[in-house]
């Protein structure tokens, strides 16, 4: 190992460590039933979801707070 | 020269080696070492961060945190207080931290007991840590100086315990040497880390989350040093006794070249093996002792080249792990191929008297049980 004692010598090693990898639901929304509310936007623990209700699947856990939280259940939670 | 106990003598020891951070919490048998530090630090003789903290577990809490700063640290413990510095003591090696403790040596409740045995540091010997145990308040000084030397070597990078027995060592005055502060400065120049240090100007993480892709690799590294160690002391050792003229290995054979029974212990219990050696050799007696001074780094190579032309060897363990017997004794038949019987004794500051080595050599050569566990100084009719 270069780094001894496990040390991170290089900043900004977390947005190359893409956690979205770790998903096995993710979410899908459908815009046509969205009513831009921004619930899922506020809910999201990770700050996937852009104020344009945009997900971020570099990043995104599938936790599925965002489906929970929608008001019109226009968030599915889907495999892959 | 000084008459000073060995709490005495790794508080000078501390001194000489300039650490810039000490967090301590005060511990029978260890407390005189808090004392003294903070004297030292109060008196502007030890220019350093003097930290009084809640417990044992933020006091290495606080040692590994300053040692991420890059500066030379020390703390010290003993018995309980290090049980309950177990957690950290794996953070402080994994994270490659070079700290030195002094532990003073202390039974571990329950039954809640203040006295001496070794069940405290042998019950941390899989944290990652070095542990070097004295026989004299003099040893407890050189060792302290050389544990400093050994953890910061850049090839080993992993923290040591000096090992002093409480009482027998940390409230016995004896004659002890304190080098000066030029020849110590000579010996151990300042800490100047490579690996791990928190600067702003150059940002690092220390401490971080590793997913199974990365763990394993930092545990070999560590497996590695430690295995490596056993060269940098030996060299330490050296450049040691050329500055000081005393004699430091990873064992200390005592008779053992011709003996035909070899006593393996560690600490102050030496002290009366030797005497009891002096007295036996007298008599036509062919007894020697292998003392283990490095307990981890495992020195199985030194102990076994010293003992493999012994009839038999008797392991005197101050400790117990239960159903299987003394922790030295286990290593050491799991490591070679020796003819050894293993005793218990002295635990809780059960004393162990000269008549108790000579029966200790009586049933080694007479017992027919290699894997009884016999118990010396056992009360019993009490039990």
């Amino acid at each position: 190992m270069t780094a001894v004692g496990a040390t991170v010598k290089e900043p900004g090693s977390s947005v190359k460590n893409k956690t979205g990898s770790w998903r096995t639901f993710k979410p899908v929304l459908d815009k046509d039933k969205c009513i831009d509310c921004e619930n899922c936007f506020l809910f999201c623990p990770e700050g996937c979801i852009t104020k344009e209700n945009e997900i971020d699947y570099d990043y995104c856990k599938g936790c599925g707070i965002c489906a929970e939280e929608c008001p019109v259940k226009a968030i599915k939670m889907e495999r892959g | 020269m000084k008459v000073i106990t060995a709490n005495r003598a790794i508080a000078e020891a501390v001194k000489l080696s300039k650490p810039k951070v000490v967090p301590v919490y005060p511990i029978t048998p260890q407390t005189t070492i808090s004392e003294y530090l903070a004297t030292f630090v109060a008196n502007g003789d030890l220019p350093a961060e003097y930290i009084r903290v809640e417990s044992e577990h933020s006091a290495i809490s606080a040692a590994v945190g300053a040692s991420g700063t890059g500066v030379r640290v020390f703390t010290a413990t003993s018995s309980q207080g290090l049980a309950l510095m177990h957690e950290i003591l794996f953070a402080a090696a994994g994270l490659r931290n070079p700290i030195v403790m002094g532990n003073a040596n202390r039974a571990l409740s329950a039954p809640l007991s203040i006295w001496n045995d070794q069940q405290d540091s042998i019950s941390q010997r899989d944290t990652g840590w070095m542990q070097f145990f004295a026989e004299s308040a003099q040893e407890a000084l050189d060792l302290v100086l050389q544990a400093y030397k050994i953890s910061e070597n850049e090839n080993v990078l992993l923290p040591s315990m000096v090992c002093v027995d409480g009482y027998y060592l940390t409230h016995t005055v004896e004659p002890v040497d304190i080098p000066t502060q030029e020849e110590v400065d000579e010996f151990l120049p300042p800490y100047r880390p490579k690996h791990a240090y928190l600067d702003p100007k150059d940002p690092m993480s220390l401490g971080t989350f590793t997913d199974p892709n990365y763990y394993m690799e930092a545990r070999y590294d560590m497996e590695v040093a430690m295995e490596g160690a056993k060269n940098i002391i030996r060299t330490v050792n050296k450049e040691f006794e050329e500055k000081f003229g005393r004699k430091y290995d990873l064992v200390e054979n005592y008779m053992c070249d011709d003996a035909e029974i070899i006593l393996v212990a560690m600490g102050s219990i030496c002290g009366t093996i030797k005497a009891v050696i002096d007295n036996m050799r007298k008599e036509g007696h062919k007894i020697g002792l292998l003392r283990v001074i490095a307990f981890r780094p495992f020195p199985k190579e030194d102990i076994y080249s010293t003992v493999k032309n012994a009839d038999r060897i008797a392991v005197l363990d101050k400790n117990i792990s239960f159903g299987i017997g003394g922790v030295l004794f286990n290593e050491i038949k799991a490591k070679m191929d020796v003819d050894a019987r293993g005793f218990i004794l002295g635990l809780g500051g059960r004393d162990v008297s000269n008549d108790d080595i000579r029966n200790i050599i009586k049933i080694t050569k007479e017992s027919t049980e290699s894997d009884k566990i016999n118990w010396i100084g056992l009360k019993e009719e009490e039990v």
